[in-house]
């Protein structure tokens, strides 16, 4: 039997104003190439780094959530190595006073350590093109926090879950908006394979890879080929690989003796990032409740396991959820039902995300409590979600259409024999096949009710009534 | 004419700045072709000082910048050949403030590549001779500015100084130079050699010129997170009685001294004494060293800093092979001792070098920091020559070890990140010789208030103007 050990390296960009170390904004994102750039980001000469207290703070705020150590001072390092979208030809990351140390994520039963966590800025993009390379250097100097793990997952599903988690709690603390699809997390992953209970071994690390699912295909892969390596009795050679996403295959990118020297040392441009203890407080003090709180929260209000875990780490959920609770128009089961299953659905169909629509929290309790109640059934609450989702008020739309279900059968079976005795030539009409007729015994009992009654339920109570049907 | 002068002259309406930017501008057309001090001039000059508002504080002065110094528009080389077309968009923070107070670029001044060496001879384009024997270096590696000043091209100039590099040419030339405590004046716009060690300098022909240089350009930049939050006060400083204050001279650097620089050493002691100070003999036992331990991490911090100059994105770019070779054929542009210094910054910053290296220079670095620490605790001041010798002619150091021991004397300032003023203080034949006035951190202000109290007291006997002055 054979086991893989895997450990991962995240890198988030943080959500903030302007880039790491100089005052270009940060929201480059689909904007032409090289139009978020100055002298510092360029690397021209003689400009200078300038640190940004808010990626600090973003920084500090993950730490404090992942229960990370935070030293007093942080350090910055330069990483040297040469690389044309890396203006200076080298990183300002940090090296052995990093942002956090320790800490750990919880994963069901289980908690995956954090070794560290530091920050950098992010190099520009290479673009190939015909055998020329151009540079769009916008995402230069954009903050980032590298996330490392200790070797804790053991699956490829364990190791897409906790990027998704960490995507949760990223999201949740509001740092980055951790979207792979904008390049916001990627992801280096370290995996070796070793039969069960012996000491672990040769590890594999395959970088840059940029959304959960090339993370768990890129594993999969990469475990399988070194675990026939290892039955064929070979040994695995430690290198660096890459990925590619069409064939599924990982492929060596360079070995062990081809690793670059980094080089580091105290980057002279930036005195150290004094972390006063007040300033930890303030920022451990404003931490908004993280996922794992929320779920233990939705647990004892009542929510089943598995959907408390997926409403508390989908923030865009959670947040509508947290809203919607308080108003106390519904379970907190039922909002979880609805929001899991209908929402999700409809939202889905049409491509949108939830904080696209004009669904509000009272909105959507509104008609949950309405079914609850029971005074309109599954049907008719399902068939009214799409114009509670563009903003209409759920009860207003039953008023007005007359949507509410006279919940009391038996009276309505006496309105229904009220109405028989009342028109008896109406009543033989139907009882003779002429189902007109009933037409007039319905208008009769909806008047009765005054229209909150649903008419096919008075008719089919009139056809059972009179023995027809 | 010194620059307080004119200022004065300017303010009183005798002379316009557009006279003054004129005057210099046709010096240094006369005797610049001879000398080798400016790498370009600021063609604009006149233009700007037709526009310039006569009621600024520094209306009518011109200044010469040293060419590692950003100024937007105007060629910035670093005397590289990596650099040699390169034009700024962005100004240096200790230019802006020049220019805002209503001073202007005269021209930008020649320096040994990228400020690593101590005679311009590493100048990628032409050595800079020294005003007082066009045999002799300026010193180096602000040797333009310095020689721009001993000739009267320029009233004022900005140097740069990362183990010596204003005050060796400084005293050389005869003039002025002062490294200010780190992080006292800005490095925006300062071309990086070694960053934690680079400081920029004022260079000037007097003391009072230097302080209304350091009152324009230092000062908290939020630009440079390195730059102290403490506001220049330094004509301010220049009033008053001189306090007694506790003068202790250097022991490490008394032996090996030429008799010019002795002879300055004695004569110094004894006027200061005369202006009241107490004089005594004290050792900063590390100092020896300190060339060794500056001698590995200004090359480590070089061989990053100067790891952006590959051809990709501005600058000279060579042709060659793919992406690397191109890198490699671009960087093979360098100079001798530029190279030479990377190769030996690249190795200590090695793994499995790194401790042995850098790590053990760091160490000594916070040894002579607390040395020097202790020695300000008995005295106020220290005293050392700047250089144990005048100028010394073209190619006599063409062994790079003889070329470094020019910073004996200098370094220390640098690696303790303390205040240092290489002031005029006597000659050695017709050679200028300079000594250097060390105050603890951030007192820059006092070394300006002793060396004015010398000036005065010597009647500026060792201030020449070899070819002239201007005005």
């Amino acid at each position: 039997m054979y086991e893989a050990v895997i450990g991962l390296e995240v890198h988030l960009h943080l959500k903030t104003r302007t880039k790491m170390f100089c005052g270009c904004r940060a929201d480059y994102f689909g904007a032409e190439p090289n139009t978020h750039t100055c002298p510092v980001c360029l690397g021209l000469p003689g400009a200078l780094p300038v640190p940004n207290r808010v990626a600090v703070e973003h920084g500090l705020r993950l730490a404090l959530a992942l229960g990370a150590e935070v030293p007093e001072r942080l350090v910055f390092h330069r990483k040297n190595y040469f690389y044309p979208d890396l203006p200076k030809n080298y990183q300002i990351s940090q090296y052995d006073l990093p942002l956090g140390r320790g800490g750990s994520l919880p994963l069901g039963e289980r908690r995956v350590r954090i070794k560290r966590l530091h920050l950098e800025e992010d190099a520009g993009k290479s673009l190939h093109l015909e055998g020329r390379t151009l540079l769009d250097l916008n995402r230069a100097g954009s903050p980032l926090i590298e996330l490392v793990t200790e070797p804790d997952l053991k699956t490829p599903e364990e190791a897409r879950l906790f990027l998704q988690r960490i995507q949760a709690l990223v999201q949740t603390l509001g740092i980055s908006d951790a979207s792979p699809e904008e390049g916001k997390l990627r992801a280096d992953v370290n995996v070796s394979v070793r039969r069960v209970g012996e000491p672990l071994g040769t590890k594999v690390e395959i970088k840059n890879l940029n959304s959960f699912k090339s993370v768990q295909r890129a594993l999969e892969y990469e475990i399988r080929r070194q675990t026939e390596i290892l039955r064929r009795g070979e040994k695995v050679k430690q290198a660096t690989m890459g990925f590619e996403e069409g064939s599924g295959k990982t492929y060596p990118m360079r070995t062990k003796e081809e690793e670059a020297d980094y080089r580091y040392f105290p980057e002279p441009d930036l005195p150290p990032v004094v972390i006063p203890r007040d300033w930890l407080e303030e920022v451990r003090r404003s931490l908004p409740e993280l996922p794992w709180e929320k779920e233990a929260r939705y647990r004892a209000l009542g929510i089943k396991e598995k959907d408390a875990e997926v409403l508390a780490y989908t923030p865009s959920l959670a947040r509508f959820l947290d809203q919607a609770l308080p108003l106390g128009l519904a379970s907190p089961q039922a909002l979880a039902n609805w929001l899991l299953a209908d929402v999700a659905g409809l939202l889905h169909e049409r491509g949108l995300r939830l904080e696209e629509t004009r669904l509000s929290p009272e909105g959507l309790a509104r008609l949950v409590g309405l079914f609850e109640r029971g005074e309109v059934t599954s049907r008719v609450a399902k068939s009214l979600l799409p114009e509670v989702l563009e903003g209409q008020d759920p009860e207003a739309l039953v008023r007005e259409r007359g949507l509410k279900v006279v919940a009391d059968e038996g009276a309505l079976k006496a309105l229904v024999a009220e109405a028989i005795a009342a028109m008896p030539e109406a009543a033989e009409s139907v009882r003779q096949g002429k189902v007109k007729a009933l037409d007039a015994l319905v208008g009769q009992v909806m008047r009765k009710t005054r229209g909150q009654a649903r008419p096919d339920l008075v008719r089919r109570l009139l056809l059972e009534a009179l023995g027809v049907g | 004419m010194l620059a307080h002068e004119i200022r004065a002259r300017v303010a009183r309406g005798e002379v316009s700045p557009l006279e003054v930017a004129q005057a210099y501008l046709k010096r240094v057309q006369e005797l610049d072709p001879g000398l080798g001090a400016f790498l370009s001039l600021n063609e604009r000059l006149l233009e700007e000082a037709e526009a310039v508002d006569p009621g600024l504080p520094l209306a009518g002065l011109v200044v010469a910048v040293k060419d590692n110094i950003a100024t937007r528009g105007l060629r910035t080389t670093a005397g590289s050949r990596l650099l040699e077309n390169f034009v700024p968009p962005y100004e240096a923070t200790a230019v802006a403030r020049l220019k805002a107070l209503g001073a202007l670029v005269l021209g930008k001044t020649n320096l040994d590549e990228f400020g690593m060496g101590s005679s311009t001879e590493h100048s990628a384009f032409f050595p800079t001779k020294n005003p007082f024997d066009p045999d002799r270096v300026p010193g180096g590696s602000s040797g333009g500015s310095a020689a721009a000043l001993a000739a009267d091209l320029a009233p004022l100039a900005l140097g740069s100084d990362t183990g010596g590099s204003v005050r060796q040419p400084a005293a050389f030339c005869g003039v002025y130079g002062l490294k200010p405590t780190y992080g006292r004046v800005s490095r925006f716009g300062l071309i990086a050699y070694a960053s934690s060690l680079d400081q920029i300098g004022p260079m000037a022909r007097s003391v009072r010129d230097l302080a209304l240089l350091m009152d324009a350009v230092a000062g908290p930049d939020p630009l440079d997170a390195t730059s102290l939050d403490l506001p220049p006060r330094f004509q301010e400083a220049l009033e008053g009685p001189l306090p007694p204050l506790r003068l202790g001279v250097v022991r490490e650097a008394l032996a090996g001294n030429s008799p010019g620089v002795e002879r300055a050493l004695e004569e110094a002691l004894k006027v200061f004494r005369e202006l009241g100070l107490s004089v005594r003999e004290v050792s900063w036992p590390s100092l020896p060293q300190a060339l060794a331990a500056y001698y590995i991490l200004a090359p480590a911090e070089a061989s990053s800093n100067l790891a952006r100059y590959d051809g990709t994105l501005y600058g000279r770019r060579a042709e060659g092979e793919e992406v690397e070779g191109m890198m490699e054929a671009t960087r093979a542009l360098f100079g001798l001792e530029v190279k030479r210094r990377v190769l030996v910054g690249t190795f200590v910053l090695s793994s499995g070098y790194y401790e042995a290296y850098y790590g053990r220079a760091q160490a000594f670095r916070r040894r002579l920091k607390a040395e020097a620490q202790a020695l300000f605790r008995e005295v106020d001041l220290l005293l050392l020559p700047t250089t144990p010798h005048p100028a010394f002619p073209f190619g006599a150091r063409r062994d790079p070890l003889a070329m470094y021991r020019e910073d004996l004397y200098t370094v220390g300032a640098n690696l303790t990140g303390l205040p240092a003023l290489s002031f005029p203080a006597g000659f050695e034949g017709h050679l200028p010789v300079g000594l250097q006035l060390l105050a603890p951190w951030g007192e820059d202000e006092r070394l300006l208030r002793a060396a004015l109290a010398f000036e005065e007291a010597t009647a500026r006997a060792h201030l020449k103007a070899p070819l002239g002055e201007a005005l």
